[in-house]
């Protein structure tokens, strides 16, 4: 009771700090729909082209690119969410304030960056969804539970992204700087995730990887339920299954790291 | 139970990889901490001394739990550190100059009802220490302001404030003036005397400033190289330390050395000359033998500086 008021009041925190910066929101919003734009008249170049690639007609491929917009910041897939702040603190050893505190490191960032991803979803992610809707042919699901299915799946993607993102950070215990670890990531991310592309496009093996792969469940899953192409309890079972096992691999490392904690300066 | 904080022959030693040349790399132990042993009774306030890299901040992690003993026996509060490191964290409060524990974005009163949280501290209990901690460390005005708002000295206060809101039995203080300005240092060392008189909070302070352990601190103790080199009172450094007072003697006109039993001369500069005596004996009888012998105009006594004395022992430990 005590331990989920204290992670409440994390993720509070977390979405407060990033409510603070009005101008930065409404920057990334503007981004985000630029580049939207641009991704849209690719994509409609693209299906018409070759319709129903991917398995997408035209009003699918471009719900996917909004959707991707939307996404995009609130999973930082490419990069901004609470990692950059906890590498910072490792490298300067701040991270040792974190960890006399009677709280869980994990738990702790976990609390901090989905009160960050909320934030971006509500702030940053739900503008460009709209005005695409508005000015394009999109497809939207009818059914209020079809958009249920849809939010519990970014609900379970937002635990993904943490588990990923939450190792990429902790590399800066060996690495001090993970400069290059957050490029590869930022890289691996972008691609795999299925921002540039749906991951239904990509033919043989490679399709067959990629869609195997955690990134997938950021953006891949959750469109594939809002746009009425996936099975709810699979889709959650694969989400869940990597949830798990990239927190449980960030555990082992987190102990690993805490061990041999060197703090950096002091 | 008297000895509130108790270490017995503590080690931690340090491996170090160095690069010696292409993929080869030479293993070497780095003593940070050796064979310390110290207690510190409840209610007691302790300077914790010594220049960079003796093992001051070494020592402090372990108290804290961040850190294990590579050998020996700590204790705080009867709680082993590093194996019930969220047990302990109730009981202690620690205060780093140069790192934050606030919540940087955020107005300062969010990081206070985080702490409320984290320490699971009862309601009531919360706002009565809240109100009391701003009171005394004038915070009101800040409480709605953005920690990265807030000058150097404010946020230190904030930070003070932040580490006491449990009720904490013992409180590590790292440098807990560094960069303040004469003013701000004056409130958080008035600050500091009164939680530990009212309170009876142990205070284990860690500092460069040594006017710091001069306000505030009745033993000391001195780190150097990871061993503990003087523990006692403050007055007793100077003897340790071997240091002098000096009397400064202006006479009526140039005159060579003074010759005075019991001290020497070290400067002579016109009619102004410095004698040197230790610091355990009197000014009283030097300054009766020159007033008989010599035309004395004025004269003063200077205090060794402590600063001097300190590195006089360091410099003394290095050598040996």
């Amino acid at each position: 009771m005590g331990a989920g008021r204290l992670y409440a009041a994390v993720a509070a925190g977390g979405f407060r700090r990033y409510a603070t910066y009005r101008a930065a929101t409404a920057a990334g919003v503007f981004t985000n729909t630029v580049f939207g734009l641009i991704l849209v008249y690719t994509y409609l170049a693209l299906w018409s082209e070759k319709p129903h690639l991917g398995g997408y007609d035209q009003a699918q491929a471009v719900t996917y690119v909004w959707l991707g917009q939307a996404l995009l910041s609130t999973l930082a897939i490419g990069g901004g969410g609470v990692e950059d702040e906890l590498m910072e603190r490792i490298r300067t050893g701040d991270v040792a304030i974190d960890l006399y505190r009677p709280a869980d490191l994990q738990l702790w960032w976990l609390a901090a960056d989905l009160g960050r991803a909320f934030f971006q979803l509500l702030g940053r992610g739900v503008v460009p969804f709209v005005f695409g809707a508005l000015c394009f042919p999109v497809y939207l699901p009818a059914d209020a539970g079809t958009w249920a299915a849809f939010l519990v799946s970014v609900g379970l993607a937002m635990l993904v992204g943490f588990g990923i993102r939450y190792l990429v950070a902790l590399s800066a215990f060996w690495l001090l700087d993970g400069t290059g670890v957050v490029q590869m990531a930022w890289l691996a991310g972008f691609f795999c995730s299925g921002m540039l592309l749906p991951l239904n496009v990509f033919p043989g093996t490679l399709g067959e990887v990629v869609r195997a792969l955690p990134w997938s469940s950021l953006l891949q899953a959750p469109a594939d339920l809002l746009l009425g192409r996936g099975d709810p309890v699979r889709t959650y079972l694969f989400q869940a299954g990597w949830a798990a096992a990239l927190l449980g691999a960030g555990r082992l490392v987190q102990s690993a790291a805490t061990r041999r904690v060197v703090v950096q300066g002091g | 139970m008297s000895d509130f904080i108790a270490l017995e022959k503590v080690e931690k030693v340090f491996e170090v990889r160095r690069k010696t040349g292409f993929l080869k790399r030479e293993r070497r132990e780095v003593r940070a901490v050796d064979s310390l042993s110290f207690t510190v009774a409840r209610g007691e306030m302790v300077g914790y001394i010594g220049p960079n890299g003796a093992g001051k901040s070494t020592t402090i992690k372990m108290l804290t739990g961040i850190l294990t003993p590579s050998a020996g026996r700590l204790r705080v509060a009867g709680i082993d550190p590093a194996r019930e490191r969220a047990r302990l964290a109730h009981r202690i409060g620690v205060v780093f100059g140069q790192r934050t524990t606030l919540w940087w974005d955020l107005p300062l009163i969010d990081s206070y009802r985080l702490a409320h949280r984290m320490y699971r501290i009862p309601d009531a209990r919360y706002r009565e220490n809240l109100d009391r901690l701003v009171d005394l460390l004038e915070l009101g005005e800040l409480l709605d302001v953005p920690v990265r708002q807030l000058s150097l000295g404010q946020r230190m206060r904030g930070d003070i404030a932040a580490a006491l809101l449990h009720d904490p039995d013992v409180l590590y203080l790292d440098e807990p003036t560094i960069g303040l300005d004469v003013v701000s240092k004056a409130k958080v060392r008035e600050f500091l005397r009164e939680l530990n008189a009212e309170r009876g909070t142990t205070v284990l302070l860690t500092t460069h400033d040594l006017q710091d352990i001069e306000q505030l601190c009745s033993r000391v103790m001195v780190i150097d190289h990871g061993r503990l080199v003087y523990d006692g009172p403050l007055a007793g450094l100077h003897e340790a330390g071997e240091s002098e007072r000096t009397l400064v003697v202006d006479l009526e006109r140039e005159l060579p050395a003074v010759e005075v039993p019991a001290a020497r001369v070290v400067r002579v500069e016109g009619p102004r000359q410095w004698l040197a005596f230790p610091a355990g004996q009197s000014a009283a009888p030097v300054v009766a033998h020159l007033a008989a012998r010599y035309p004395l105009v004025d004269l003063s006594v200077r205090e060794p500086d402590i600063e001097a004395v300190i590195a006089r022992m360091y410099a003394g430990k290095t050598v040996s």
